[in-house]
């Protein structure tokens, strides 16, 4: 659904991403596993253009996105997720998904009812929506940032990190959230760190290392944690 | 009785003046730029009545409508700084407007005498009130009401989801981006109607006062403009009007008997109200000065938001 072909990104002079390609499958969960400083949440800021890449191509079905601006990538149907959640702590829990939906403030109606679909989908957020974001617990904030993106009915999903500052139990929680969004069959491209519960949830997986995709293929398919060793340790398979 | 009167209508045109600045900030940025806009205003109705003997109402009008037109001008590039610099830049502008109008001599014969801009001189004689028998309780209440109506215009909009657009923009630009908010419409549209608004002060202002010149247009009056919504808080149009009065009534008129010491309490007053009251004197949840000004980073602050967590 999205092809994404030797993406380069630079912060000055330093480059975070050195060609990366990978492909997002309609209708599943794509993971970018990697360890820090890989160049993961660069990708994801420059695929929702808040970042500009240097060269490369992002195409959504055939329609090329590098270039646009990050409003024109929320309108094609390419909503982020951000890491760490940047809910707007000092507006309402409504307020905050009702702006979600400014991308398709030109199609008229169904925002309301949008609003009432990710209060279904969150009971907790329905009993805080009259109260300031920054009240809410870390995974509501999640929850929030989750619904927000969704008011905006994307056709992929990015999420950074959910997992980001959350006590374990809660990391769960949000996971199967992740999981059910994707048996609804949204598309939803994961980066995270946490490599075990990921490739649980995952159709799809690849590595980034040091701003190069360096392995892709689906759980199972490798030990993984040989797998999460070399990438997160360095450490090469002793054969 | 004049006195009072004559207070209400500069209590008045302030308000609209704060009015103008907090649109600008709900979006995060600090313009200093407003008093420019209004000096716009100021002068374009002025012409528009003594020189060409319009009425007072699409006087005005225009007169907000062309302070529009160059806020949004000035608008874009100002989109390109932040903080501080956006600080600076919009006082050149302001500075700009004001030697524009310290230049600009332009006057037309009207009625035997000539009228308009003169130079450092000013413009005098903008009597629109006293040649149509307007009494002075008459302008403070036409001034009131579009007081009224302006605030009453900010209250829906803060209320609606245009509020919370500007207001998701001035908390977190990156989190408005990655949601798709369209940060250049967001920042020029609240420019623009900041510019609209202080154009209306403008040209009012211009008519109570009948003469007017480029001195009362500098960076004190900008300060004042951006000082109204600060301490009055961001959280609704009340705490412009509040810290205008609080300014104005009090601080300006109330504490006149003082003389020379009047200022150094002024001063002191300020300091203790932003100390007990640092989000405003209504709005517990503004942002901060130093958010505004570019301080504090965005990471400084996630990673404050996730240790409260």
């Amino acid at each position: 659904m999205l092809e994404i072909r030797d993406i380069k990104t630079t912060y000055g002079k330093i480059a975070a991403l050195k060609g990366v390609s990978l492909d997002i499958r309609e209708g599943g969960l794509t993971c970018l596993l990697g360890p820090n400083g890989a160049g993961k949440t660069t990708l994801i800021w420059t695929i929702s253009g808040i970042l500009k890449a240097q060269s490369g191509s992002m195409k959504l079905a055939g329609e090329e996105l590098a270039g646009l601006k990050p409003h024109q990538i929320v309108e094609k149907g390419v909503v982020t997720v951000p890491e760490n959640r940047l809910v707007f702590p000092e507006m309402t829990v409504k307020d905050n998904l009702i702006v979600g939906a400014f991308s398709r403030r030109k199609a008229k109606g169904g925002v309301e009812e949008d609003l009432e679909s990710v209060l279904d989908r969150f009971p907790r957020l329905r009993e805080r929506a009259n109260q300031e974001a920054g009240t809410l617990s870390g995974g509501e904030q999640q929850m929030l940032a989750v619904g927000r993106a969704l008011m905006a009915r994307p056709k992929i999903l990015l999420m950074d990190e959910p997992s980001t500052g959350l006590a374990p139990i809660i990391v769960e929680e949000i996971f199967e959230i992740i999981g059910k969004l994707r048996d609804e069959g949204r598309t939803i491209f994961l980066v995270e760190q946490n490599a075990n519960l990921a490739l649980d949830y995952a159709d799809h997986f690849y590595l980034l290392e040091q701003g190069h995709v360096t392995f892709g293929g689906q759980p199972g398919e490798v030990d993984h944690d040989e797998l999460i060793a070399r990438a997160y340790l360095g450490a090469r398979k002793a054969s | 009785m004049d006195f009072y009167f004559g207070l209400a209508q500069i209590i008045g045109v302030h308000t609209l003046l704060g009015l103008s600045a907090y649109v600008v900030l709900l979006t995060g940025q600090v313009s200093m730029a407003q008093a420019g806009f209004y000096a716009i205003g100021a002068y374009t109705p002025g012409a528009m009545t003594a020189m060409f003997g319009l009425h007072i109402l699409p006087a005005i009008v225009i007169a907000g409508l062309v302070s529009a037109g160059i806020a949004c001008i000035v608008g874009f590039p100002a989109l390109r700084v932040k903080g501080l610099m956006l600080v600076v830049a919009t006082l050149a502008f302001g500075e700009m407007v004001r030697l524009f109008f310290f230049n600009l001599t332009w006057q037309v014969e009207r009625n035997g005498e000539l009228v308009g801009p003169n130079g450092a001189e000013g413009f005098r004689a903008i009597r629109y009130f006293p040649q149509n028998g307007w009494e002075v309780w008459h302008v403070t209440v036409f001034i009131w009401i579009v007081v009224a109506v302006v605030m009453a215009a900010l209250w829906w909009m803060d209320r609606s989801r245009a509020g919370a657009v500007l207001r998701a923009v001035g908390h977190d630009e990156i989190a408005a981006q990655s949601i798709g908010l369209n940060l250049t419409a967001v920042k020029v549209g609240a420019m623009t109607a900041g510019g609209f608004i202080a154009g209306l002060g403008g040209g009012i202002y211009a008519h109570t006062v009948t003469h007017i010149e480029h001195g009362v247009f500098g960076v004190l009056l900008a300060t004042f403009a951006i000082a109204y919504p600060i301490l009055g808080g961001l959280g609704t149009v009340f705490g412009t009007l509040i810290a205008v009065l609080f300014i104005q009534g009090f601080l300006i008129e109330g504490l006149r008997f003082m003389g020379d010491w009047r200022s150094l309490l002024f001063g002191a007053l300020i300091v203790l109200a932003m100390n007990l009251r640092p989000t405003g004197l209504l709005g517990e949840h503004a942002p901060r000065m130093k958010h505004l000004l570019g301080l504090r980073g965005r990471k400084t602050e996630t990673l404050e938001s996730k240790e409260a967590n």
